[in-house]
């Protein structure tokens, strides 16, 4: 199969979608010629004009508010917002507006955009330039939430929220757009709410999010040479949450660690072990480990940084010692 | 040029400080273009009459808030190369103990109330240094620094309305460099950026941000009036980045030519013109402003060798200064 970049596979997604449906269109701050800093929607205003692929003003909370009220007339806005750290910015347009509209009006009325942004430390750009916030919005109830962990899933997992009638979140590994994964030519989706088993495994389940599949994968390799066998779940989306998936890989192998890039307190890896804890206790051996980013803002300094964020080795080595049985209060 | 400070030391002084941040953003693009410095940087370079002719009108008691491209307003009020160089590669004797990095560097004993890497993030808090001072009548200003594209936030206009209403002592200093990222000024700017003010009974002058001078007597003129409580103001300073968006941002031509960039580095630079303008004047000789010039590129140099061979913070650092109280969050 031919190999594309998660770029790439965005810029694809929309391309498909936009001559598919011509309510969709693209808002945000330097999305048009400059195809966004990251270059990710390079190309996209050559094919659909200025009128489908809109350049803002820096102006988030605005544009965003413009997005609601198009999209509940009729239109399906992707928004493009620049880095997921800009989210504080929107919060009252999305939680109290987009998130709410559907509910508030006895269902009547539909809330259809997209979302994009970012997450992803390690780029050395500091507090305000690297946060990984997806726990925030998934708080919210009427909020749908992506975290796509290749190229493969950034198409698939796009294609569906564009379609859905719900406001949707993507979340994409900044670090992770210039890194390729076999893609398919043909058309297809992704459904929401699927989980995606990258690994069989006896011993340990490690549950990864967005960039963090990828750590667990590497982590499963090491291990794997030490003759233990870890699962890899990978949930794809974290509202809706395929729970049924997660809970019989916890249930076979009997422990699990949930990995993820947003900051451990009151994070996404909580929510997923209390689900664990809750639903397949019986059925385990240790307890459920979170591994989050450290609660700390994000600092500049590569000494200070690369330690606030989740290693293959420091997965495996909490591996190792639920494994062992080993007292991981105490550690 | 229009005349301001009168005697030969302020002019040397000014001088001097426009070319020690030239220099500084000089070794700055050359850290990066040598892979040496972590992360992207905003250069101020093409800017220099802005950042000092607005701080040298200020005292060490006075507040600034900086931006994203904000080594220059880090040098005009006051700071050391060696910490400001530090800071940048993440070193623990950095101004901010390589936690911020560029985007947030700050010598905070002279009044550097931060850079921000949140457009228009710090309006309110400019705003709100000068509600202090009114509340405990005090008589130091606040100047308020941000770009263009800043003004497409909605906070600013929220927080002149109150500064304008309490008649609190800030400046609002608009630096106009005609571009907000790969964006011109005049596609996400709609009307006049100082009527905006204006509207809100703000007196508001746009000055030649290139004219040191010009600068620097508006900005003496404007603080004496603050201080006695007839703020706040606004500038709009007409200024260009010669460099990039970023250091990163060097195919350029989609967005500007190089005859532009051109034209306003050999017709309007404002060390040039300020130069020239000491030379005319009898202020200094040819050869004693090549001295400084030869003087200040050693130190820079100096800087950076030290910068380079200084040591990382400890990784124990990295859960400190999250809570003032708390030494480490994490323990
Ligand atoms: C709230 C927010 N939105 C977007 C960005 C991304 N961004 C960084 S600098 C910049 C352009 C700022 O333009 P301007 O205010 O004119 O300042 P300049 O870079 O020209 O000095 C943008 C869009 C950001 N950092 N913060
Ligand atoms: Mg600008």
């Amino acid at each position: 199969m031919r190999e594309i970049t998660l770029s790439q596979a965005v810029n694809e997604a929309l391309a498909e979608e936009m001559r598919r449906d011509e309510t969709v269109f693209i808002i945000g701050e330097d999305v048009a010629e400059a195809g966004t800093p990251f270059k990710v929607l390079a190309g996209l205003v050559d094919e659909f004009g200025t009128e489908r692929v809109i350049d803002t003003p820096i102006a988030e909370p605005g544009f965003m508010g413009l997005a609601v009220g198009a999209a509940m007339t009729g239109a399906r806005p992707v928004v493009d917002l620049m880095f997921g750290d800009f989210l504080f910015l929107i919060m009252d347009q999305l939680c109290n507006q987009a998130a709410k509209t559907h509910y508030m009006s006895g269902g009547k009325l539909t809330v259809p955009l997209v979302l994009r942004t970012n997450l992803g430390a390690t780029r050395r750009s500091a507090a305000q330039h690297s946060q990984s916030l997806h726990a925030l919005v998934a708080h919210i109830p009427g909020l749908k939430v992506a975290m796509p962990s290749s190229a493969y899933e950034a198409k698939g997992l796009m294609k569906t929220a564009i379609r859905d009638n719900n406001p949707v979140v993507i979340f994409e590994d900044k670090l992770m757009y210039q890194e390729k994964a076999p893609v398919p030519e043909e058309e297809f989706l992704i459904p929401f709410g699927e989980a995606n088993v990258k690994r069989d495994g006896t011993d340990i389940t490690l549950i990864g999010t967005s960039s963090m599949v990828q750590v667990c994968e590497k982590a499963a390799e090491i291990l794997a040479k030490e003759g233990i066998s870890a699962e890899v779940v990978d949930p794809r989306t974290i509202v809706p949450l395929d729970e049924a998936t997660l809970l019989a890989s916890a249930r076979k192998t009997s422990r699990v660690i949930v990995v993820d890039e947003g900051h451990q307190s009151y994070g996404v890896t909580a929510e997923i072990a209390s689900r664990i804890n809750e639903k397949a206790f019986y059925h385990l051996d240790a307890p459920v480990l979170r591994m989050g980013a450290l609660d700390v803002p994000v600092p500049f300094s590569p000494a200070l940084e690369d330690i606030t964020v989740p290693t293959p080795e420091g997965v495996a080595e909490k591996a190792r010692m639920l494994v062992a049985g080993e007292m991981i209060h105490a550690a | 040029m229009a005349k301001a400070k009168t005697n030969t030391e302020d002019y040397m002084r000014m001088y001097r400080q426009m070319v020690r941040i030239r220099t500084f953003e000089d070794n700055a693009n050359q850290l990066y273009l040598s892979a040496k410095m972590p992360g992207l940087t905003h250069m101020y370079s093409g800017e220099e009459a802005v950042a000092v002719g607005i701080c040298e009108a200020l005292t060490d008691d006075d507040r600034i808030t900086s931006t994203h491209r904000g080594h220059g307003h880090c040098v005009a009020k006051g700071a050391n190369f060696k910490e400001m160089f530090c800071e940048l590669l993440g070193k623990e004797e950095g101004y901010c103990r390589g936690k911020g990095g560029s985007m947030h560097i700050a010598d905070q004993s002279h009044g550097n109330l931060g850079a921000n890497a949140i457009v228009g993030g710090s309006m309110g808090i400019a705003t709100g240094a000068a509600l202090r001072a009114k509340l405990q009548k005090k008589d130091d200003v606040t100047v308020c620094f941000f770009g263009d594209g800043a003004t497409a936030q909605g906070l600013l206009y929220e927080v002149m309305n109150m500064a304008a209403l309490w008649k609190l002592p800030v400046i609002y200093a608009c630096e106009n460099n005609g571009y907000s990222e790969y964006t011109k000024t005049e596609e996400i700017a709609a009307g006049s950026i100082t009527a905006r003010a204006e509207a809100f009974g703000i007196e508001a002058h746009q000055v030649d941000g290139q004219d040191v001078l010009a600068v620097n007597a508006l900005t003496q003129k404007l603080v004496a009036r603050a201080r006695k409580g007839e703020g706040p103001f606004f500038i709009e300073l007409m200024t260009y980045r010669y460099h990039g968006h970023h250091v990163g941002d060097i195919n350029r031509e989609y967005y500007r030519t190089k005859d532009e960039e051109k034209d306003w580095k050999d017709n309007r630079d404002p060390i040039i013109r300020f130069r020239a303008y000491l030379v005319d004047q009898g202020i200094a000789s040819e050869e004693e402003i090549e001295a400084m010039n030869a003087e200040i590129k050693e130190d820079a140099s100096a800087a950076v060798e030290y910068a380079l061979a200084a040591k990382y913070p400890d990784v124990s650092e990295v859960d400190m200064h999250v809570y003032t109280d708390i030494k480490h969050a994490c323990a």
